[in-house]
């Protein structure tokens, strides 16, 4: 298993946004995992994200199943298309377009850090 | 070979006091009187899940509360594809020989065994524990994401997706057991609730009590019958964030296959029995399994093609959108209308021809795939 060291991120409270990259293959990956899901190959390398990207997606939600998240409705789920070239879920601003260039922020969520995207010109 | 020889449904909506077993036990009860067995010859059986009542081994649980002890017995969870991929493996395991008669069944108090946010919060469990579920995402989120995406890519409206709420509600209108019987138009649609924008109220399947049942068997046991003319799966991701690209998403591949398997082609399909979650799922389905190209599923729907009296006549109980949708069960009722469908017993719902019918079942955010041609034979 790995000693490489992790880089926190969002998903343990840290502002930043992390991927995965291949040493192998060169494949990259979003869902941390100890391994390459495209060839199997051990400890991909950490690598922090630029936070820059394009909407790729957008919902508005309306209605929220917690008293946590209802308290921030409506709130826009996005897909994101970052520039390094995987794909994730965050929040934005809610007049954002697909094809609009964002740039990423931190912002608290129902008691957690999460990535929101902001549009740039 | 195998054949669907019996179908046993209730009504969809609320059971006041109904457990999941019970709604289980009444829709098996009635799929294994339809095939004209008695309980002690079914020697397989498959279940789905239970949201509200989960356990490890629901087969077994359900086994002996109906008061049967199968050769072969396990639960299946693919989300809503799990009908289907029941109706698969029962159709595998009489071909093997493992078992003569398979009960496929499902139910569950969804409705009213727990508060609707309850229901939400434990579906929107499908999504990433780290990267997704964080950010508050729902059922209905999921799928807004991918109808902006389609919508966007296809140029697809809100009032196309509209379309497919009005059909399957005029298709609900005449059957007793659907949950939701008042008409409704484009309008109604386009001024319901926001829920997960572009999706609104009534772009959304309800949450609802209700069973479903299905018998599969080696051999015919009667004069009409319904025979599994082949099937396949594909599974190309669980979560929204690791979907493939819209127009390689895995209904393509599944029917593709399903095609191969069954030597059909859809030019051949009579009837289509399609998932409908959102009007989004159905729209991307149709166009994903060859029904209609690309963006044009809605002006096929507003032509009158999808209805009873159209050309392919399309979940003529009303679907999960209006018939409703109980969990494993939802997706259930669309094999047992195609097989009351093509043995000519849909009462005044029959279509002209259901000779041969298209079916497929859609689980977690498109993610898992179950396609299926099944075809009457005397």
């Amino acid at each position: 298993m790995s000693e490489r060291k992790q880089l926190a991120d969002w998903t343990t409270g840290a502002e930043a946004i992390v991927y995965q990259s291949c040493a192998r293959c060169g494949s990259l990956q979003y869902f941390r995992r100890s391994f390459c899901s495209a060839c199997g190959a051990a400890d991909p390398l950490d690598k922090r994200a630029s936070g820059e990207g394009r909407v790729y997606a957008t919902t508005l939600v309306c209605r929220a199943a917690t008293p946590e998240t209802r308290a921030h409705i409506p709130y826009n789920i996005i897909l994101v298309d970052t520039a390094e070239g995987f794909r994730m879920m965050a929040h934005g601003d809610n007049d954002l377009c697909i094809g609009d260039k964002v740039k990423a922020r931190f912002a608290p969520f129902a008691g957690r850090l999460i990535p929101y995207f902001e549009k740039t010109k | 070979m195998s054949f669907i020889t019996g179908v046993g449904l209730t009504a969809y909506g609320r059971h006041e006091g109904c457990s999941s077993l019970d709604l289980m036990s009444k829709a098996a009860a009635l799929a294994i009187a339809d095939a004209g067995l008695k309980r002690a010859e079914i020697d397989g059986v498959l279940c789905g899940y239970s949201t509200v009542s989960p356990h490890i081994m629901l087969a077994t649980v359900f086994a002996e509360h109906f008061g049967i002890k199968p050769v072969y017995a396990h639960a299946v969870q693919v989300g809503g594809a799990t009908g289907l991929a029941m109706a698969m493996l029962a159709h595998q395991l009489v071909e093997a020989g493992v078992a003569k008669h398979v009960l496929a069944v499902g139910g569950e108090n969804r409705l009213t065994g727990q508060s609707r946010d309850a229901s939400i919060q434990a579906l929107a469990q499908v999504g990433h524990p780290d990267y997704e579920v964080p950010l508050g995402p729902t059922i209905p989120a999921y799928y807004g994401l991918v109808a902006s995406g389609y919508m966007h890519e296809f140029g697809v409206t809100q009032e196309d997706l509209a379309e497919f709420a009005v059909l399957m509600r005029k298709h609900a209108l005449t059957h007793r057991g659907a949950q939701f019987r008042e008409a409704i138009s484009v309008a109604d649609v386009m001024a319901s609730k926001p829920v997960a924008l572009p999706l609104k109220l009534l772009d959304c399947c309800p949450v609802s009590d209700g069973g479903a049942a299905f018998v599969v068997s080696r051999e015919t046991t009667s004069e009409i019958s319904v025979r599994v003319r082949g099937c396949a799966q594909a599974h190309t991701h669980q979560h929204v964030t690791a979907a493939p690209p819209l127009s390689e998403l895995g209904a393509e591949i599944a029917v593709a296959r399903a095609k191969q398997a069954a030597r059909v082609a859809i030019s051949d399909v009579r009837y289509a029995a399609v998932y409908d979650s959102f009007t989004i799922t159905l729209a991307m389905l149709l166009e994903d399994l060859g029904l209609a190209g690309r963006g044009e599923a809605a002006s096929r729907a507003r032509s009158g093609y999808f209805s009873r009296h159209g050309e392919m006549p399309l979940n003529t109980h009303g679907g999960l959108l209006s018939y409703g949708h109980c969990g494993v069960g939802g997706a259930m009722a669309h094999l047992v209308e195609t097989q009351l469908q093509m043995t000519g017993r849909a009462a005044d719902r029959q279509v002209r021809d259901a000779s041969l019918a298209l079916l497929h079942g859609d689980g977690g955010v498109l993610s898992s795939h179950v396609t299926m041609f099944l075809e009457r034979v005397r």
